[in-house]
């Protein structure tokens, strides 16, 4: 989301007068605030390179890690370039098994913003239809939801998400499991993170339950579901995408947590959490390059989002202008 | 205040009761424990007459009933993975996380709250620089990188520390601990740091933050126009005000370790309830998965209880308030 919002403000810059579109995107506050924030443009542009690097991993990476018939088992166990011992040939060196590391990683990566990105955008459909229709309806359909929704927030989210991860991969015959392990995987984080985008869109339902247009559309006699979604809707997306954002950079650690507990995603199919799971089998012998890449790119993904999603909520918030 | 803890407690139950059926409908749905008992060859006889047994023929509400009336009385089922009762298995491991959380709480509490109000007095001394940085690294960190990271260095570069384990421990009756041994320390030191860590910059940040904020207030001017000592000042007035946010996020935080200590428990082997969670998720032990659900359950509806008559006890202001919100 971010993202698309940076390239935008890229794309601006390099149109500046010649649509005017972009001259207005380029002169909105947002754009404004941007440029003079030197921590969101450059977090901005780390995010984009992990997104575009990971997006074309297929293209740019040197090796493909599950081509069985590529691997050199020769080149195993090498250390990265610029130790004595590496090529470059496999820039970030090699694991036990000759794949090269800086190709997992960029195929791992691909997996974690896929995981990460979707688990949120389920979480946030549950919690917007959730936070509407409880907000919305009030009564004891709201008392419920809510109540629902503080129970599940008693536990952490990561807590929720390993055991909701594994209550349904034990409950599916085996090879079932397997075969929709990614789709459980985002479920699990998904589900766990549903109470907050709840919360938030049903505190601002209530506000806007009382303004005069949603009174006006009762008078005209629009269907409750009408009025929810076409005039409520778009008035309260503002703060839970905002949420959104800030949510995402920990559904992408929650994605690597569960994965590095090995419960998450199969080292045939490896997420950046795998790869420093299986890694991490290898450093006490010392293959350190191992694990510290993975885990080097893993916290810069989720760092640049963070701070991006820091940035979005502090530019928007009017209190702090 | 009485009847604030009895609404507190009441509003407990329900909570406690849903946890209790999601966790006996794991038990009752997942699986079929009369297919594994009775094994390849039977009757439609035999497996009917097991089933009355067992008492799987009762109608679900009296089956809960009864699982709910064995939990009470310790009976929490038989692990499929290691065949013993889970009840044992948890009497087991309780001390090792138990310690562990501990020495990670009193970790981050003894070094995150000096060092928060070192940062909120001297906000611009070089020292401040260096732990606000190193607060933002372990903010971003994950925790099993930390661990790694940890491993990596004094384990094994430095061979300082051992990776893995408990080291050696002393019984005393059913507890075991690793507070009496050299060895014992040493495996907690790395454990407890990672877990503790990221709770340590959050109280650090918390402290400082709310020590700016007091700081600024009349009373800290009136209290400096009495010529009370700046000892007595921050200690005594500025950093008093600040421990209500700080004992709820620690409180709500409590919670957080108990997540994060399965994370620490799989980076070290550290022989606790976490590893054993994780370790049976990975081979689908449904008795211990969800006792554990139970377990955790009471756990933090009895922290958030906790946490709530602690803000009694530190803050007057919040009783009237809280006393009529609970009538």
């Amino acid at each position: 989301m971010s993202d698309a919002s940076a390239l935008e403000v890229q794309a601006a810059s390099a149109a500046t007068g010649t649509l005017g579109r972009l001259q207005r995107a380029w002169d909105s506050d947002l754009a404004y605030s941007f440029r003079h924030s030197p921590v969101a443009v450059v977090s901005a542009i780390i995010a984009f390179v992990c997104v575009a690097s990971a997006w074309g991993a297929p293209w740019i990476a040197p090796h493909n890690p599950f081509d069985l018939a590529s691997l050199d088992l020769m080149a195993g166990d090498q250390p990265p370039a610029f130790l004595s011992g590496g090529t470059w040939t496999y820039p970030l060196g090699t694991d036990n098994q000759a794949r090269d590391v800086l190709s997992a990683i960029l195929y791992g990566a691909r997996i974690s913003i896929l995981v990460g990105v979707t688990a949120i955008v389920f979480a946030l459909t549950v919690g917007i239809v959730v936070g509407l229709v409880a907000g919305y309806l009030g009564g004891w359909v709201d008392a419920a939801l809510m109540r629902l929704a503080d129970v599940q927030l008693t536990f952490p989210s990561i807590l929720v998400a390993l055991l909701i991860d594994g209550i349904i991969k034990t409950a599916l015959p085996r090879n079932l499991a397997d075969a929709v392990q990614i789709y459980v995987l985002i479920f699990a984080i998904g589900i766990a993170r549903w109470p907050q985008f709840a919360r938030t869109v049903r505190g601002s339902t209530l506000v806007e339950r009382g303004r005069d247009y949603v009174l006006a559309a009762q008078v005209i006699g629009l269907s409750t579901p009408r009025i929810m979604v076409t005039h409520v809707l778009p008035n309260v997306l503002g703060p839970v995408l905002v949420l959104a954002t800030l949510n995402l950079g920990l559904a992408i650690l929650d994605e690597a947590t569960l994965s590095f507990l090995g419960v998450g995603l199969p080292s045939t199919e490896p997420s950046l959490g795998t790869l420093i799971r299986v890694g991490n089998d290898y450093i006490l012998s010392g293959e350190w390059w191992v694990v510290i890449f993975p885990g080097f790119a893993l916290v810069m993904m989720v760092l640049s989002v963070n701070l991006l999603g820091d940035w979005l909520r502090d530019a928007l918030n009017p209190r702090l202008r | 205040m009485l009847a604030f803890i009895a609404a507190r407690v009441l509003q407990a139950i329900p909570v406690l009761l849903i946890v209790g059926l999601i966790s006996f409908a794991l038990f009752a749905y997942v699986g079929d424990p009369v297919l594994i008992m009775l094994g390849q060859d039977y009757t439609a006889a035999q497996r009917v007459a097991l089933e009355h047994k067992l008492g799987l023929d009762q109608p679900f509400l009296v089956q809960y009933a009864q699982y709910l009336w064995a939990i009470l009385h310790g009976d929490f089922g038989i692990s499929y993975r290691l065949a013993r009762p889970v009840g044992a298995l948890f009497v087991e491991r309780l001390p090792a996380t138990l310690e562990l959380a501990f020495t990670a709480s009193v970790f981050a509490l003894v070094v995150g709250l000096p060092l928060g109000v070192y940062t909120g007095i001297w906000r611009d001394s070089w020292l401040s620089r260096v732990a606000m940085t190193v607060s933002l690294i372990g903010v971003s960190l994950p925790t099993f990188l930390i661990g790694i990271l940890l491993i990596l260095i004094f384990a094994v570069k430095l061979e300082w520390l051992p990776s893995f384990g408990r080291g050696d421990v002393v019984h005393i009756g059913f507890w075991t601990t690793g507070f009496l041994t050299l060895s014992g320390l040493k495996a907690l030191v790395l454990p407890a740091i990672t877990l503790g860590l990221f709770q340590m910059t959050l109280i650090m940040r918390l402290v400082r933050s709310e020590m700016l904020e007091v700081l600024r207030t009349d009373y800290i001017k009136f209290a400096r126009a009495r010529g009370i000592s700046e000892r007595g000042i921050h200690f005594g007035h500025a950093l008093k005000n600040t421990l209500v946010p700080v004992i709820t996020i620690v409180g709500l935080q409590l919670g957080a370790i108990i997540a994060f200590s399965l994370v620490t428990e799989t980076v070290f082997q550290w022989p606790g309830m976490g590893l054993l969670l994780v370790q049976s998720i990975n081979v689908g032990d449904i008795p211990v998965m969800s006792a554990y659900l139970m377990l955790i359950a009471v756990v933090f509806v009895t922290i958030n209880l906790i946490v709530d008559l602690l803000y009694f006890a530190v803050d007057p202001r919040l009783r009237m308030t809280r006393m009529a919100a609970a009538r």
